[in-house]
């Protein structure tokens, strides 16, 4: 390893492309060399840097579990240069990735309790990694609740997997769309996520709380779980900042003294509360 | 290994230069060009610049260049090949006539390049490269080594450092295995010690404050208003960061060619407002004030937290390169003498 450019990327074929919503999409990505597969490891929680070649690399997490082996999924918003030419790719193709970057989500010291998934928008795909994580591994949690929320109907990823979800008898699967964004057929519920969250949330005793989603989500969701007597310690979330590197070098992610790609990307409310205002 | 003491000419010196030269070593060192002195490769001895204070940039591209490939990557049709970096390519380098400030500067680089992953790019041009420094005997208003723990005739980070000693002589000091190595080469060429203190030789600089105090001082001064008037008249350029020879930030760019092309590495600056916006609009960094603290803490608290380096020399580039005529030194005694109550 102190000998090999780690700048270099694992060759990926797109496997398969998903359309989830508008702008929207997942790819299932496989190694091109066997070697690469076989000596792959990952955890939930971590990144990786993505790339199209000529265009340049794009800073996401690793969407899928690492209980699915042989691949991994990603899911991303055409927004900038890179996503653009991600979005033009078509299966078959080769991208790069290198990773996995960044800390875990401690699957391991949540065994034996309840589990509470809040998502908003295009912020599941970090947090479907810890859903099916966690449900490929059922016996080890209690109560397993995942709370979801987008802009709309249409703005709903993973539809076929809520679906799924919704039909489980393990899982309680409470889907929100904000005011507007219902659709004349939509059964879900109707409201911003942190008032959904305050209405559905399971009791906060032996229960960790999962939150990824837009800044202004997060902010409102925070008050109302310790409202609800969850403390900041049971409070999980996930960062994401500009970065270049993934592993500390390039100078861009870290928050005060806190590198996001190497202390993170998953901190817990009372680490965030620790942190200067700058992220 | 223990430092060991010699004694060269000046003419002997010329001798060693020319010879690393003639044995077709790629040599590179001040040279004056236009009004700035800056280091390049040299053919011929007589090229070298000795009567400067410091060099307009620093010897870092030596090891951490200002644009590098990091890989090359060809597509046909769905494929792609990739070539890894050349290792076997990167030429063993002297670096001659360094100051003990550019020798220190490789610290905070070798730092940041190998916190927990270890770049092997960086590692292999460092590992290519010798150091030749030249204590300093003469300074200016800019230059504050002393209070950043190094001095005119600091031996970190060098390999050998020369000391002129009046006369036609000079102190040779052989400081690491690279240096002994090449003293090795060329032995003939040194004399025994003369046992002279080389301190009465070197430029004195006022030592104005320790490391310790000025990290104390910048972690309790973090929500001061002192980063936005400090700041104020900063318009972002960077200059600071290009002539600085311990700013490792970079970016990572594409450059295409057809159906071929390479990953770049090369040098930014957290002084720029592009560097830490994200694609959604929101910058964490978002005004010049924050990317003023952020450069003062991650030199002066981060990096000593994290990888135990100040990540400064004190050359004083930054300030000699202002467009604004920032001092850095200036400021941070501002912040050294900053009382609680003028938060």
């Amino acid at each position: 390893m102190c000998n090999s450019n780690i700048y270099m990327p694992y060759p990926m074929r797109v496997e398969k492309v998903t359309n989830e919503a508008p702008g929207v999409k997942t790819f299932r990505l496989n190694f091109i060399n066997a070697e690469d597969a076989q000596q792959f490891t990952f955890k939930a929680g971590q990144f990786g840097e993505y790339s199209v070649f000529g265009t340049g690399e794009s800073t996401f997490c690793i969407a899928s579990s690492p209980t699915r082996e042989g691949y991994i999924e990603c899911t991303f918003r055409q927004s900038g240069k890179v996503t653009s030419a991600l979005t033009n790719c078509e299966e078959g193709d080769t991208i790069g990735f290198r990773g996995p970057y960044g800390n875990i989500f401690p699957l391991d010291e949540w065994k034996g309790k309840n589990l509470l998934f809040i998502a908003g928008g295009i912020a599941l795909p970090p947090m479907r990694c810890v859903i099916w994580n966690a449900l490929d591994r059922r016996s080890d949690f209690k109560d397993v609740t995942i709370i979801y929320g987008a802009r709309s109907v249409n703005d709903l990823v993973y539809k076929h997997e809520l679906e799924e979800w919704k039909n489980r008898d393990d899982v309680k699967l409470v889907v929100t769309v904000d005011p507007g964004g219902e659709t004349p057929d939509w059964k879900g519920e109707v409201g911003f996520v942190p008032s959904v969250v305050e209405k559905t949330a399971p009791v906060a005793a032996n229960t960790i709380a999962i939150v990824c989603g837009p800044p202004v989500m997060i902010k409102y969701t925070f008050p109302v779980l310790e409202k609800l007597g969850f403390t900041d310690d049971t409070i999980y979330t996930t960062l994401e900042n500009r970065m270049k590197c993934g592993f500390g070098k390039c100078g861009r992610c870290n928050v005060g003294k806190v590198y996001v790609c190497k202390d993170g990307p998953v901190f817990t409310y009372k680490q965030l509360k620790e942190l200067p205002d700058e992220y | 290994m223990q430092t060991e003491n010699y004694t060269i000419t000046d003419s002997n010196l010329q001798q060693l230069l020319q010879a690393l030269l003639s044995s077709g070593q790629k040599v590179v060192a001040p040279v004056r060009a236009n009004n700035k002195v800056l280091f390049k490769e040299i053919k011929s001895a007589s090229e070298v610049c000795s009567d400067h204070v410091q060099t307009t940039l620093s010897a870092k591209h030596l090891a951490f260049p200002r644009t590098e490939v990091l890989l090359q990557y060809k597509k046909t049709g769905k494929e792609v090949t990739i070539n890894d970096f050349p290792f076997d390519a990167v030429p063993q380098t002297f670096l001659w006539g360094s100051r003990p400030c550019d020798a220190g500067g490789f610290a905070p680089l070798d730092g940041i390049f190998n916190w927990d992953s270890k770049d092997a790019i960086y590692n292999k041009r460092r590992e290519q490269l010798t150091i030749i420094s030249f204590s300093c005997t003469r300074h200016d208003d800019a230059c504050f080594c002393t209070s950043m723990g190094g001095g005119p005739g600091n031996t970190a980070g060098s390999d050998m450092l020369i000391t002129p000693a009046g006369n036609g002589t000079n102190i040779a000091e052989i400081i690491t295995d690279k240096g002994k190595a090449l003293f090795e080469n060329y032995t003939s060429l040194f004399e025994e010690a003369m046992g002279a203190d080389k301190e009465q030789y070197l430029t004195k600089i006022d030592k104005v404050f320790d490391t310790a105090e000025i990290k104390a001082k910048v972690e309790a001064f973090f929500e001061s208003k002192v980063w936005k008037e400090q700041s104020a008249r900063c318009m972002g350029c960077g200059a600071c960061a290009y002539v600085c020879p311990a700013c490792a930030c970079f970016d990572i760019q594409d450059d295409k060619h057809g159906s071929k092309g390479s990953r770049l590495r090369c040098w930014d600056s957290c002084g720029f407002q592009l560097f830490t916006l994200h694609t959604s609009g929101h910058n964490p960094r978002e005004t010049q004030a924050r990317r003023w603290r952020q450069r003062v803490m991650h030199k002066f608290s981060y990096m000593p937290d994290r990888i135990n380096v100040v990540g400064c020399s004190g050359c004083g580039r930054c300030s000699r390169a202002c467009p604004a005529d920032m001092n850095l030194a200036e400021h941070l005694e501002v912040i050294m003498k900053m009382e609680a109550e003028k938060i």
